[in-house]
């Protein structure tokens, strides 16, 4: 079992967490000046790297607040957890 | 005219005598009835957050705090900007809270039939509960007057210390006979006598 240290109640079980995909993603200041394909981009596309990633997760079984986390997608190691709207963390030291 | 609260009916009626049959000297269980729970939704800082909180004496400020107690009105942490506001049946604690929150932005919701209270006590609760919950429930991690929210036989629910050998555990009302079904299996090895 992986833990998953929620910014508000601290680690608990990966069972209580639940996945939004990519973090950091905009809603775009001015939605009716998009194109469809910008849209969809919008909408759709998400990075996909291999290795840090910052996330959206939610802690369900406990406080219900959603957060961000850096993960690496390599090894599952989550590097960094932080409040939704706090800016993306540098996180150093490289996945094993 | 009938008298409504003659007609109430708590979610685990149905399974008192069970429980009483149940508890013993080690471990025993029973429905704690219609409790007032009152939500409240306040970001900590604003108009709003100072007025309930000077009325309750504080608000819980972080994970597994309560603010009160038991006997009193208890005021426990479901989020930094989320809490659950617990004491006596027809209390009308909603209505008093609606008063203090006035116009402020947050909110004050009667909640009382939302979840159930079963509570289990005897030097051997914590063994009982320990089977289920992930949490660490050893005192030195789990402190008296402290309630997380966890899970107990694969059901959310709060769970709160109230004593060193008393447990509360808060399953939503459709959820409360299963855990009662569960914790009265739980604790069958306990209704033994030693030896
Ligand atoms: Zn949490």
């Amino acid at each position: 079992m992986m833990l998953i240290d929620c910014p508000y109640c601290g680690p608990r079980n990966e069972t209580e967490f639940g996945y939004g995909g990519e973090a950091h993603v905009a809603y775009p200041e001015d939605p009716y000046a998009l194109s469809d394909a910008k849209w969809a981009e919008f909408l759709f596309y998400r990075d996909n790297p291999k290795g840090d990633f910052a996330e959206r997760w939610v802690h369900n079984g406990g406080c219900r607040k959603w957060f961000n986390a850096v993960r690496d997608t390599i090894t599952y190691q989550f590097k960094a957890t932080y409040p939704a709207g706090s800016p993306r963390p540098n996180v150093s030291g490289g996945s094993q | 005219m009938a008298d409504v609260q003659e007609l109430r009916r708590s979610p685990l009626v149905n399974r008192t005598q069970e429980m009483e049959q149940a508890s013993g000297s080690a471990v025993s269980i029973r429905e704690v009835r219609f409790t007032t729970q009152v939500g409240l939704r306040a970001e900590p800082g604003t108009p709003g957050y100072v007025a309930l909180a000077t009325h309750l004496g504080g608000l819980p400020e972080r994970v597994g705090d309560v603010v009160g107690d038991v006997d009193t009105t208890a005021v426990l942490w479901l989020s930094p900007d989320e809490f659950l506001a617990v004491n006596e049946p027809d209390s009308g604690l909603a209505e008093t809270l609606t008063d203090v929150l006035g116009d402020h932005s947050g909110q004050v919701l009667e909640l009382s039939a939302n979840r159930a209270f079963i509570e289990i006590s005897g030097p051997a609760s914590e063994l009982v509960l320990r089977k289920s919950c992930p949490l660490d429930l050893h005192p030195r991690t789990w402190k008296v007057n402290q309630a997380y929210a966890t899970e107990i036989a694969q059901t959310p629910v709060i769970l709160w210390k109230v004593n060193e050998f008393t447990w509360r555990i808060a399953p939503r009302t459709s959820f409360a006979d299963h855990v009662v079904s569960w914790l009265l299996d739980a604790m069958l090895e306990f209704s033994h006598r030693e030896v």
